[in-house]
This record gives C-alpha cells, sequence and structure tokens, in this order.
C-alpha cells in the first residue's frame, strides 16, 4: 500500500486542486486528477523530501490563529507607517537572531511566515552558526524583535516538527 | 453590466466596501514603494497588496458571484492560495540577491556576513 | 440608487488599483538599482491580477479569473527567475 500510494495526503490534495481548476466533479475528471495525483506523488518520491512527523494538532491550530492575528496587525502597522513616511523618518534596520531550530521544513515555514507578514522580511539564514538575518521595518529595539520571533513562532514550530 | 445591477443592497454593501478597502490597502502598498528610501524597505510593501488586498478583492467577487450565479466559484480560493505561497518566495530570493550584491560591492549599511569566509569575489565574471 | 452606488465603487477601485500600477511602473522607470526594478515588476504584476479580478466582477464573466490566475503564476516564474538571475547570473545553474 505505502509502495503504490508514497505520500496520500499530497495525492488527495493534488486531486482536489485539478477538480477545483475544473469546476467539476464528473467521473472523468475524478479519474484524470487521480492518475494525475498519483503519478506526481512518485515524482516527489525521486526529490527525496525530508520526511517529518507533525504532531500536536492543537498547538498548530494555536500557531495559525498567531499567525493571522499578526498578519492583520502588522499590515495596519505597516500603513499607518509609509502614510507617514512623510513627515516622519523611517527607522528601520536589520536584526540578528540565533535560532535553534534546525528541521528544514520548519525552518521554511518561518521564512513564509516572516516574509507573509508585512513588516519583517526573511534575508539569510547561516546553517553553520544558525543566525538568522531579518529586515524590519518600524525597529523599536532589536533584542524585543527578536525575543518575540522566537517566543511566538520559533517554540511552537520545535514542538511540532521537532 | 447588466448583470451587476441585479444584485440586492444586502449583497452590495459589503461588496462595495471590500472592493473600495482592497484597493486603497493596495495603492497604499504601492505608495510606500515611492515613499520609502532604501531598497530594503521597500521590500515590506508589495506584501501589504499580496496579502491585505488580494484576500479582501477575492472575497468580494466570491460574494458577488455566490449571490449572483447562485454557485460558489473557487478560482478565488485557488488565486488566494496561490498568491499567498509564492510572495514570500520571491521576496524572500530577492531579498538575499540583494544582500549578495551589496556585499560584493562592499556598501557599508549592510551587516556583514556573521562568520566564516568572506565572499569570493575571484569566481565573480558579472 | 443601489445600482449607482455599486457602479461608482467598482470605477473608484479601478481607478486605485491603476494609480498603484502607475506608482509601480513609477518604480520600474526610476530603478536606481536592478533589485528595485524586479520589485516594481513585481507588484505591477499582482496589481494587474487585481485589476482583471474587479473586471471579472463588473462584467459577472468568470473569464477573467482564469487570465488572472495566468499572470499570477507566470509573475511567481518571471520574478523568481530574475531574483536568480541577480544572485548567479545564470537563470539554471
Amino acid at each position: 500500500m505505502r509502495y503504490w500510494f508514497p505520500y496520500p495526503l499530497l495525492s488527495l490534495s493534488l486531486l482536489a486542486l485539478w477538480l477545483l481548476i475544473n469546476q467539476s466533479l464528473s467521473t472523468g475528471h475524478i479519474l484524470l486528477g487521480s492518475t494525475l495525483g498519483i503519478s506526481w506523488a512518485w515524482i516527489m518520491v525521486n526529490l527525496q523530501p525530508d520526511k517529518t512527523r507533525l504532531h500536536k494538532f492543537r498547538r498548530i491550530a494555536v500557531l495559525t490563529g498567531h499567525v493571522a492575528i499578526d498578519v492583520v496587525r502588522s499590515n495596519l502597522t505597516v500603513m499607518r507607517v509609509i502614510l507617514r513616511s512623510g513627515s516622519r523618518p523611517v527607522n528601520s534596520g536589520f536584526v540578528a537572531i540565533d535560532l535553534s531550530l534546525r528541521d528544514d521544513n520548519a525552518l521554511a515555514l518561518l521564512a513564509c511566515i516572516l516574509t507573509a507578514t508585512p513588516g519583517t522580511a526573511w534575508l539569510e539564514f547561516d546553517r553553520q552558526t544558525g543566525v538568522l538575518t531579518i529586515h524590519v521595518l518600524d525597529l523599536e529595539n532589536g533584542a524585543r524583535w527578536s525575543e518575540l520571533i522566537k517566543r511566538r513562532y520559533e517554540a511552537p514550530l520545535k514542538e511540532i516538527f521537532e | 453590466m447588466s448583470h451587476l445591477t441585479d444584485l440586492p443592497v444586502w449583497a452590495a454593501i459589503p461588496v462595495c466596501l471590500l472592493l473600495l478597502g482592497g484597493s486603497a490597502i493596495t495603492l497604499v502598498g504601492s505608495i510606500g514603494l515611492i515613499r520609502l528610501k532604501t531598497f530594503y524597505g521597500r521590500l515590506h510593501a508589495p506584501t501589504l497588496s499580496s496579502s491585505a488586498g488580494t484576500i479582501l478583492i477575492c472575497l468580494a467577487s466570491m460574494i458577488a458571484f455566490a449571490v449572483l450565479q447562485n454557485r460558489w466559484i473557487f478560482h478565488e480560493v485557488l488565486i488566494v492560495l496561490f498568491v499567498i505561497l509564492t510572495t514570500p518566495v520571491t521576496l524572500m530570493l530577492l531579498g538575499q540577491s540583494a544582500l549578495y550584491r551589496d556585499r560584493i560591492e562592499g556598501s557599508t549599511d549592510v551587516p556583514r556576513k556573521t562568520t566564516g569566509p568572506e565572499p569570493d569575489l575571484s569566481a565573480i565574471d558579472i | 440608487m443601489n445600482e449607482l452606488f455599486i457602479i461608482w465603487s467598482i470605477l473608484v477601485s479601478q481607478i486605485l488599483i491603476g494609480l498603484a500600477m502607475a506608482c509601480a511602473l513609477f518604480r520600474i522607470v526610476r530603478g536606481p538599482r536592478a533589485q528595485d526594478r524586479i520589485l516594481g515588476l513585481d507588484a505591477l504584476y499582482i496589481n494587474a491580477m487585481l485589476l482583471l479580478l474587479t473586471f471579472g466582477i463588473r462584467t459577472a464573466n468568470s473569464i477573467y479569473f482564469e487570465s488572472a490566475l495566468i499572470i499570477a503564476l507566470l509573475g511567481f516564474v518571471s520574478s523568481i527567475a530574475f531574483a536568480k538571475f541577480l544572485m548567479r547570473g545564470e537563470v539554471i545553474e
């Protein structure tokens, strides 16, 4: 079973995507979509991604909620900064953060979260030293930002992925 | 144009508000592209239009089509998912390449590489 | 009254998105460096996609969504290729 369907979740989501694009639930489209989904899962096997086990689904829900709140809040902050930037100089800068997260998938998710919220942008991560450099638009002090990111995102990601 | 005016009032008001809000946020994001002074500051501006603007406008068109044609059009969900997944990747790569170029030029306002050897300048033939 | 309101609000939001596209275009023309131009191009893509969505609402025609989806896809791929080119000097290594 595991041999024929190596990534069942990926196959199912590809099937759902196919049906959504075609806007139909006919037998032909379901067959075509499942063929595509299963064959793409085999391609994925050859790419050999890192397998991670997810646990603590409640933490995932909490983290999603936090990210949604933060996106809304930082949208408002960035809008205020841009509209006021004529009269008040923008106080932006780089922040270096020591991360203890090492899992590749977790780091990718952290990068997406940080870049998707306006106001913080992921610039580079040094894999050897574990130092992450981000750029913050509305910088009050660097230590507060680094502490915030460690507490709000890194700790739950560590719990979920490791 | 004729179809749109069939929209009942209770649906028209949220559609209009969502549309106006989304386009205003998009405009603010693009103004940020002009007004912010440094490249790294400008890197934050397009996220406004790609997160808030896209979600609001897609919500408006979902409501409008659900009421008008009495069926859910899920293309908007696809667009929102796609834009939210892809914009961070673009901006991350762009930020990395800008940092790389600034370091090669020896700019002083970007942080130096934390440890390890300096970027190898001899191999670059741009 | 209702018709007037919705038609005008769609028109106003289209004008706002058009202004946003003009801002992105300004950044493309002005520069000053290559990464600024690519950032402007990326913003221009997203704004064009949003403009197509509002056209879709205005004409109640779902064919616009297909083009919006295609613009989102192509914009992503081209921005990635440009950014990669800036970093390495070639797209496919």
